[in-house]
């Protein structure tokens, strides 16, 4: 008991357990080497052996560019839930992405690093399109991220669906009535899903909203003023929840699952059980990259629009990076993201690099998106890359003629996830309960998404 | 034995001492070091950081943080406002409701089920230890495991597994957790199936303490296997079997994997437990969610499950001493 040895035991004892849990809240260290360390956000966990080659070579190609910085790829998806546990527990990489609908909120919260100067020094901050760099400018009128890409939401189908039910894949559906009559057509013959849609996560709101769009609807108005009216109970809204309820409970062609998102809607149609869904023309590269397409059966179109003033819902992403991350870092992340996300949207000699690497990785080259600088820059950076595109442009000629005739539309500013999540109830009821009021679920989901948004 | 007379006046003339140990004794530095304070203190000086690191400090900081409006980087003080929102938020009342309606529902699947199954392992005479270890597999499969298997299971199409079998006696393929009215009891069932093993092998370690003269003397009056249980097993059962209602019911009231893992809390809402609620509010929001309210909730539920195990305590314990 009164052994001293004893004692040095315990205070051997007590000073290692308090050690180590201060050693708990220290974190990293410099590079050994000098060299300034920065962590990236790259693809989705799950992707393919060649997406790593593909990065791997692009994280050489840069730091032979770059001899001071040691790139540290980490994988990375924005998904509503995780995102925000990433956010708070400081485990998102230096340099990630982030979709237009969050920005606003996480520059209004201090939650992402100004680089205005960054931007005007790189000088492009005048060639971006206005309205998608008003998305990342904050009130203070600084600048808060790389605005990096912009999708237009399309239908993409399984052309051997399209075959295997009597219908030409060259000439998809033009009108929600014609997506509806092929769907049961896929149904019949097939016995899969002929159209199906997404319903959880968030992205069951986002689908709606943009069928609501399509269909000459709005499911909010911007006050001007921060504030915002929520209009969902709108006919365009209703029309697609009908349209919902006749595929599923009418013709029976919407699928067995109403549960799918992003990722297992994805899966699914990659697997060949989808006929016909909606999402970002820009899908291609994960279908094909992260779910294993067959790149000959797939088919990319407009999404039909009819009504008064109806639009093609888009979006896109923005590279920031951290609030927390000292200036070094920061340093070494506009480099990164100038290198990696920007030049190729600028420059010939990047352009073609960066399509040549993807390519020779088996990567997916000429993805149809939307241009965050202008149309013609665009279209020029289409014309460098031409040797190396291998994406079947021809299978989605029906989207890529006709995108530039839609009026793109840009999904709401205030508490727009909140309000999707909101709308996932109202899908996810249509196609659970045959017998669902859709005018009572309407006009409850505008009190709630009103209440939302004025708290 | 009796006392006697003359026993009795020493006791009461001299009342005794009090013992030692309650003496009041006062110790300078010197003698606490010389018996072996120092030595004492940092033997559990770890264990007091590891318990204010790991245990207290969340607590605290829960109940703290439920009295904020915060994103985790700005915080601000607001009172009781959480606790108000939450308690008029009319998803939380559908989240007790469907909470109560899983914990009815397991009460009645996974309930007597373990039980039963437990009374027919104790009267098989050969090859118990294999049966108890087939009964107790599930337990050992992972639970993200058993779920992902489970919804392959459930799968709604034509196909599915459980839809082939009811196939083969002409039944028609059922949504099972694509409808709002089939999910629960699909989560219930396999929640069921997972936990079954664990208590039945509490019931079978409870089977071998009753005593078997019990048994014989009810045979002796002719009773059958039935009536053996109903007027032996179950009346010696009585302690062990209140004790598992109630382990379920704190159980199930903090119900999270299998509607966060098999349907996300929906469809449109069926299976959206407490505890989904609690972790929609927090995190659903890419943006930080509202972790004020998320607390605010936690805390009125850990308020909830003391008072349970309050009565679960004052009642184990009437039931032991009698």
């Amino acid at each position: 008991m009164k052994s001293p040895a004893r004692v040095l035991l315990a205070g051997v004892a007590a000073a290692a357990t308090v050690g180590a849990l201060v050693g708990c809240s220290t974190a990293g260290g410099d590079d050994s080497s000098g060299k300034t360390e920065l962590r990236v956000a790259t693809f989705p966990p799950g992707a393919d052996a060649a997406a790593y080659e593909a990065f791997a070579a692009q994280e050489k190609q840069f730091e032979d560019e770059h001899p001071d910085i040691d790139i540290i790829g980490v994988e990375y998806e924005w998904e509503g839930p995780t995102f925000a546990v990433q956010l708070a527990g400081g485990s998102l990489p230096d340099v990630f992405t982030v979709p237009f609908t969050d920005a606003k909120t996480l520059l209004e919260n201090d939650q992402l690093m100004d680089v205005t100067d960054e931007m005007d020094e790189l000088g492009y901050t005048d060639s971006f399109n206005p309205i998608i760099l008003e998305g990342v400018t904050g009130d203070d009128g600084k600048i808060y991220g790389f605005p990096r890409q912009a999708y237009a939401n399309a239908l993409s189908y399984n052309r051997e669906l399209f075959e295997a039910a009597g219908l030409d894949p060259d000439s998809p559906p033009t009108t929600w009535d014609e997506v509806r009559e092929y769907a049961k057509k896929i149904t019949d013959a097939t016995g899969k899903a002929g159209y199906s849609q997404m319903a959880i996560n968030n992205t069951g709101g986002w689908q709606l909203t943009v069928g609501t769009v399509a269909r000459g609807g709005r499911t909010q108005t911007d006050n001007g003023d921060g504030t915002a009216q929520s209009t969902i109970d709108n006919d365009a809204t209703r029309g697609v929840l009908q349209f919902l309820h006749d595929v599923k409970w009418e013709d029976g062609s919407f699928g067995s699952k109403v549960d799918l998102d992003w990722g297992t809607i994805n899966q699914e149609f990659a697997a060949g059980n989808i006929g016909m869904y909606t999402t970002g023309s820009d899908i291609y590269t994960a279908l094909v990259r992260d779910f294993g397409l067959d790149s000959d059966v797939y088919g990319l179109t407009v999404i039909p629009l009819e009504g008064d003033d109806p639009g093609t819902l888009g979006g896109g992403d923005i590279a920031v990076m951290s609030p927390t991350i000292d200036d070094e870092t920061k340093a070494a992340g506009v480099e990164w993201i100038d290198w990696y996300y920007m030049q190729k949207l600028l420059n010939e000699d990047a352009a073609v690099q960066d399509a040549k690497t993807l390519n020779e990785s088996g990567q997916a080259v000429g993805t149809p998106l939307l241009p965050v600088l202008s149309r013609e820059l665009y279209e020029e950076s289409l014309v460098w890359i031409e040797p190396y595109i291998n994406v079947p442009r021809e299978q989605m000629a029906p989207f890529t003629d006709a995108i530039w005739e839609q009026t793109p539309v840009g999904e709401a500013k205030v508490k727009t996830q909140e309000v999707y999540a909101l709308l996932d109830t109202v899908v996810q009821t249509v196609l659970t309960d045959e017998n669902a009021d859709i005018d009572a679920l309407l006009a409850q989901a505008q009190t709630d998404a009103q209440a939302l948004l004025d708290s | 034995m009796t006392m006697t007379t003359e026993e009795r006046p020493a006791a009461a003339s001299a009342p005794p001492a009090l013992p030692p140990a309650r003496r009041k004794i006062r110790r300078s530095p010197a003698t606490w070091y010389r018996g072996g304070g120092l030595a004492n203190l940092l033997f559990v000086l770890p264990m007091l950081f590891v318990f204010f690191f790991f245990s207290w400090s969340p607590i605290v900081q829960s109940v703290i943080m439920s009295l904020q409006k915060t994103n985790m980087i700005v915080s601000e003080w607001v009172g009781l406002d959480n606790y108000l929102a939450v308690m008029s938020d009319p998803e939380l009342g559908r989240a007790v409701v469907n909470t109560v309606y899983f914990a009815l529902l397991a009460l009645l699947f996974g309930f007597p089920l373990p039980l039963f199954v437990a009374v027919l392992m104790s009267e098989v005479r050969r090859g118990k230890g294999l049966y108890s270890a087939l009964a107790y597999l599930p337990v050992v499969i992972p639970p993200v495991v058993a779920v992902l298997l489970w919804k392959f299971f459930y799968s709604a199409d034509p196909s599915g597994v459980f839809n082939t079998v009811l196939g083969w006696f002409g039944i028609p393929p059922q949504p099972w957790i694509q409808s709002a009215v089939q999910a629960m009891p699909s989560l219930v069932i396999e929640a069921t199936w997972a936990a079954a093993g664990g208590s039945i092998i509490i019931y079978l370690a409870a089977l071998l303490s009753v005593p078997p003269e019990l048994y014989d003397a009810a045979e002796v009056d002719g009773a059958g296997i039935w009536r053996k249980v109903w007027h032996v097993t179950l009346p010696q059962l009585r302690g062990i079997l209140f004790i598992m209602l109630i382990l379920q019911v704190i159980a199930t009231a903090q119900v999270f994997l299998e509607p966060f893992l098999f349907t996300g809390g929906g469809p449109a809402g069926a299976t959206k437990t407490i505890l989904l609620y609690i972790y929609d509010k927090a995190f659903r929001n890419s943006l930080g969610g509202d972790y004020g309210e998320a607390t605010a909730v936690s805390v009125l539920l850990a308020i909830v499950l003391a008072v349970l195990s309050w009565l679960y305590f004052k009642l184990t314990n009437r039931w032991s001493t009698s």
